[in-house]
């Protein structure tokens, strides 16, 4: 398969994590969207790596991204968890201490 | 309609989808058309589960078909190592935080509005048919067509020898292994439970105030 298939699946990726972080009402789903977001660099970056013979620096720019979702997924758990008991909820809508 | 039928609609259009989509995949690229479109089927078609779905738990593991099929689209592109690591991180990792999170909070069912989804699917759907006509259209006609590619010979120790070669990544992979550190013990930190519980009695790790 060409360059421009695995674009076009990465671009659809991301489109539906955007969907995701902006159509549901619940912090999970935007973590889920953002994991999504951030595979569909991932596909960009191999291909473009795998497409322009196949060195390193794709590689290496995949694997960051992963080492940093995953530190993202494991903080964001914890203040998902301290907003909930907080404000006893998990829409980002109701987190408005600031507000006041 | 009905919410039934709705789903079922749904999952019908799903599977008609990727059916038809492995089919051209198999007629213009054969065996790799085949997967290549396989995968992208259950990637997209993950994602979209994830929106769609109304019970967070489900959501979660639909994401999981996502993490697998980007993990084979790694395959195909030749980045075993990478495809692995996808695979023990994300569906391993990433995946099992989410569940706690799910699982530690209330479920909400009945809370996707189709307006909402709709509006959004609209408005970012005219940008990105934008995006793949103009940009990546160009190669359309080619889609199916692979360049000559030479074989990838970078292996897994070539990987291992340039995080820690000084003139390489080495930088980066210590900078890496600093921010792991201090993010996990940040999120042991934060979610350590220290206020009022749920009963109202005061709970905490600390000792009484």
């Amino acid at each position: 398969m060409g360059l421009s298939a695995y674009l076009t699946v990465s671009i659809l990726l991301f489109t539906l994590g955007v969907i995701c972080i902006i159509s549901r009402r619940n912090v999970l789903y935007v973590l889920m969207g953002i994991e999504m977001i951030l595979n569909a660099s991932s596909i960009n970056f191999a291909a473009f790596n795998r497409f322009n013979g196949g060195g390193l620096e794709g590689r290496m720019f995949v694997i960051f991204i992963i080492i940093l979702a995953a530190a993202e997924a494991a903080v964001a758990l914890a203040i998902v968890l301290n907003v909930f008991h907080l404000f006893h909820s998990v829409k980002p809508s109701e987190a408005d201490l600031l507000r006041e | 309609m009905s919410n039934t039928h709705l789903q079922r609609a749904f999952y019908t259009l799903l599977a008609l989808a990727t059916l038809a989509a492995m089919a051209r995949g198999l007629a213009v690229a054969g065996a790799q058309g085949l997967l290549f479109h396989g995968f992208a089927a259950l990637t997209l078609g993950g994602a979209a589960m994830c929106i769609w779905e109304r019970s967070v738990v489900r959501s979660a593991f639909s994401l999981m078909a996502t993490f697998v099929g980007v993990a084979g689209l790694f395959l195909l592109l030749g980045n075993d190592f990478l495809a692995m690591a996808q695979i023990l991180i994300y569906v391993g990792g990433v995946l099992a935080l989410l569940l706690f999170g799910v699982m530690l909070t209330p479920p909400d069912l009945d809370e996707r509005s189709l307006p909402r989804i709709g509006g959004a699917t609209a408005l970012l759907g005219a940008g990105v048919a934008f995006i793949i006509s103009k940009v990546v259209g160009v190669g359309v006609r080619t889609w199916a067509v692979a360049p000559k590619l030479p074989e990838p010979t970078t292996r897994a120790r070539d990987i291992g020898m340039a995080f820690l070669h000084p003139e390489q990544y080495v930088v980066a992979f210590e900078l890496a292994a600093f921010l792991l550190t201090v993010a996990l013990v940040a999120a042991v930190y934060i979610a350590r439970r220290r206020r009022v519980d749920f009963q109202g009695e005061t709970a905490s790790s600390e000792g009484q105030a």
